[in-house]
């Protein structure tokens, strides 16, 4: 059996190690496929669902499905970018995604997505929820209404922080993240230099004195 | 009264062995006992089995049956399906509001009496039904809602609740139900006579590999709707790698208008416990769980019973039957209220003690599922069937049937016709062929498969229902030529909106924008571009949802708009105006009116 896979991406062959999904091929190739809630460094969570690609005719998620000889992707095509504006609006809709006034402006990845996919306002009617926001850390502060349960924060709090801090609770439209403890973050043992404070895509999990530090243009997101 | 709430709850983490994986069944206790799994508790279990806090409130907080908050002694879920709307839930549900003092969602002040919602409870063939705890009550009216509340006024005790007895097993001391089994035509696998045990013997006389090549051969699927061929299920889950192996018993029927494996479990479960086990010696598995939903848990005791008696004659245990080396049994674990737990990849996730969110797939369950070893889901009726074609042979079994479809198939029928009840056909059978027999002469729709299924009109009533044409996994709801099939196709994605887990965008926000937009339609405010949009949205949802739940959610709506479009037609129209239609400017202005203490001088009626 040979170590190496081949199978094409839009027509591009593309080759993957055993083991590899397709994004992580893709990635090696420097073929962009896009995403959200999926972080290299932690295991594929497969929600926001942006990265689905069709695979031999059929859609799965990039971020989840291994690589296999000969596969057909395809990832860049008109019907798939509908479907990927379509879900990024909905990630918008579902929260307060106040652009203009939120501190992660210009360093957010759902920001950066609705841009890449040529959203100028979402479509589909706002949700407003209405979480309670939790400042009680005295170096991180939640704002759920922003969260876009993307689990990054989970996973790398249970496997790479050893604390399992987070988890989802709830479910339907009300499912949220939640903290370890029945009162508030500050009585968790989360600290400022866990993973899971580095990893939120968006404005949900934020280090406190740090706002607007950065001028726009030469934050992260406008760089790339 | 907290450290006899620690004592009591450490206690019943004990005899789950501390087991974390035994989460459900803990949970289920401590609510059971406390009518609540409230934060204390939560940090006793947490402490009890070795796990975070928040991992005890995410099962506790995704499950209807449990609750962080304090719930009555006694809980009624009044089920608030489609069918039973159509069969007067409004009344009932307007006399247990008058009766109790309540509305839906609270306790009463004594704190004694809960009052709820509860979506299809498997009854739909006598509805309006509801739960009392455990207890099903069925064929309610104003009436009968009056003297049920008397009744558990007197004692606070579901089972001392008085009631008639239902046929067959349900008049058993140990179902002791109300509920009656409405088997209106028996076909020749499930409900006609059949040779107990014949089945099993005839496995363990041959390999446990030629037992599958008899499965293949009858070609059966899985009833449970999806149709995968069982032979070749068990294959992957035998040839995969693995010491330990399990086959699970999908009973967690919650598809709205399902209620044939209710029938099965009442009538045929020593049937479905044989085939069970047969699954066990073709896939190498010592252990087989099955997975009963927490809505028949008035069932549990019989099935308890019946799991006994197999293994004091050896049909369960070690070197069953004589074959040395075969050794199986089999577990009952209870759900607890969660629609998604039908999904077999969330099923095993509840098994697990988790929330009951589906898999990542792959690995596939036959390579990876129930604690990481290979296991195979099949639904209650296909197992029946395996104990069947053991017992008469692949030939006999694929005589009926249609040719992609061989055999019969469990239908449970409700909704708008004369007949309802559960009907054992030969699969290929016309729609039309069908609403003759169940007393539906004038059917305007027809829901095949329940809402993840589809709803026809007449037009296709000549198809038929088979793997090819109509799946289903034995829901058929009919609806009269009176019903609002906008309203229904709302309804039904109120359910989905429910029932969703949550983990994936489309189905988690897509199937409330559905919503939202069928309400703005039925509110008259709808326009024709609403009907695109609908179909756009829908389509995503399906694309890109992660499991079936997902992907099949959109169907009430997009089957009623390809079938029944000028329902939607007739209800919308062209903005008038610049506004859009949803956009009340009254109402919009009404908090600035108060503030500047003046009416608004452009916007007057």
């Amino acid at each position: 059996m040979s170590d190496q896979i081949t199978f094409t991406i839009d027509g591009v062959e593309v080759k993957a190690k055993p083991g590899q999904t397709i994004m992580q091929a893709a990635d090696d190739a420097g073929i962009y496929i896009p995403r959200l809630c999926y972080h290299p460094e932690l295991t594929a969570h497969g929600s926001c669902r942006v990265c689905t690609v069709i695979v031999n005719g059929k859609p799965q998620t990039a971020c989840t499905q291994p690589a296999a000889e000969g596969m057909i992707v395809e990832n860049d095509t008109p019907e798939l970018l509908e479907h990927r504006r379509n879900l990024v609006d909905m990630l918008f809709v579902e929260g307060n995604h106040l652009c203009m006034f939120c501190e992660r402006s210009g360093n957010c990845e759902l920001q950066a997505m609705a841009y890449r996919l040529g959203i100028l306002a979402p479509k589909y009617p706002y949700f407003y929820p209405d979480k309670p926001v939790d400042s009680t850390h005295k170096d991180i502060f939640l704002e759920l209404n922003r969260c876009i349960l993307c689990g990054r924060c989970v996973n790398a709090s249970k496997d790479v922080d050893g604390k399992g801090v987070f988890d989802f609770v709830g479910r339907s439209i009300d499912k949220k993240i939640a903290v370890n403890s029945d009162k508030n973050l500050k009585d968790t043992t989360m600290a400022v230099t866990d993973k899971a404070a580095q990893v939120c895509p968006v404005g949900s999990i934020n280090k406190k004195g740090t706002a607007f530090k950065i001028p726009y243009g030469s934050d992260i997101e406008h760089k790339k | 009264m907290i450290e006899n709430l620690r004592t009591e709850v450490e206690q019943i983490c004990k005899s789950c062995g501390n087991d974390r994986t035994k989460m459900m069944d803990i949970v289920r206790q401590v609510q059971e006992k406390f009518g609540q799994v409230s934060s204390e508790a939560m940090d006793v279990i947490s402490q009890s089995v070795n796990c975070t806090r928040v991992e005890v409130e995410s099962v506790v907080s995704f499950y209807a049956f449990l609750s962080k908050t304090s719930k009555g002694k006694v809980v009624i879920r009044l089920c608030n399906d489609v069918v039973d709307k159509m069969a007067g839930l409004t009344p009932v549900a307007e006399a247990f509001k008058k009766e109790l003092g309540i509305d839906f969602g609270q306790t009463t002040p004594d704190g004694k009496i809960t009052l709820e919602y509860t979506p299809c409870i498997g009854m739909c063939d006598q509805a309006p039904a509801a739960l009392v705890n455990d207890e099903v009550v069925t064929y309610l009216s104003t009436d009968k809602v009056k003297e049920l509340v008397a009744d558990i006024r007197k004692h606070y005790d579901p089972n001392k609740l008085k009631h008639r007895l239902g046929d067959g097993n349900n008049a058993t001391d140990l179902v002791h139900s109300c509920v009656h089994n409405g088997i209106r035509k028996k076909g020749r696998v499930i409900f006609s006579e059949y040779k107990q045990e014949a089945g099993l013997r005839n496995a363990l006389a041959v390999s446990p590999v030629e037992v599958i090549n008899e499965v293949k051969n009858a070609r059966l699927r899985g009833r449970g709707g999806a149709g995968f061929p069982t032979g070749m299920k068990w294959q992957f889950t035998r040839a995969a790698e693995g010491t330990k192996k399990y086959i699970l018993c999908n009973a967690d029927e919650g598809e709205p208008g399902t209620f044939k494996d209710r029938v099965i479990l009442t009538e045929r479960a020593d049937m479905l416990f044989e085939g069970m086990t047969i699954g066990g010696y073709a896939i190498g598995a010592e252990s087989g769980i099955l997975y009963l939903r927490g809505e028949y848990a008035y069932l549990r005791k019989l099935l308890e019973k019946v799991l006994k008696d197999r293994r004091d004659k050896n049909l369960l245990g070690k070197d069953i039957l004589g074959r040395k080396g075969f050794n199986f049994d089999i577990s009952i674990q209870m759900g607890a209220g969660a629609y998604i737990c039908g999904e077999e990849t969330a099923l095993i996730s509840s098994c697990e003690g988790l929330r009951g969110d589906p898999k990542t797939r792959p690995p596939f369950p036959a390579q990876k599922g129930y604690m990481g070893c290979p296991s195979a889901v099949n639904n209650v009726e296909t197992l029946c069937c395996v104990a069947r074609i053991l017992e008469m042979g692949a030939a006999w079994f694929a005589e009926v049937g249609s040719k992609g479809s061989p055999s019969t198939k469990l239908l449970s029928v409700s909704g708008d016709c004369r007949l309802p009840g559960v009907y054992e056909f030969p699969f290929g059978i016309k729609v039309s062929d069908l609403l003759k027999e169940v007393g539906a002469d004038d059917a305007q729709a027809v829901l095949v498969g329940g809402p993840s299924g589809q709803i026809i009109g007449p037009n296709d009533y000549k198809r038929t229902i088979c793997y090819d044409d109509l799946a289903t996994g034995g829901a058929v709801v009919v609806f009269g030529p009176e019903r609002d099939m906008v309203k229904i196709a709302a309804e039904y994605m109120d359910f989905f909106v429910e029932e969703s887990c949550g983990y994936c965008t489309p189905c988690r926000v897509g199937n409330v924008l559905l919503k939202k937009y069928l309400d703005k339609i039925l509110d008259g405010k709808g326009e024709p571009s609403d009907l695109d949009f609908l179909k756009s949205l829908g389509e995503s949802i399906k694309l890109t949802s992660r499991c079936g739940l997902g992907q099949t959610s959109p169907n009430p709506v997009l089957t009623t708009l390809k079938n029944f479009r000028s329902a939607y037609e007739s209800k919308v129209k062209p903005a008038e105006n610049k506004f859009q239609p949803t956009f009340d400017i009254k109402k919009a202005v009404a908090v600035h009116e108060s503030i500047a203490n003046r009416k608004s001088v452009i916007f007057t009626e």
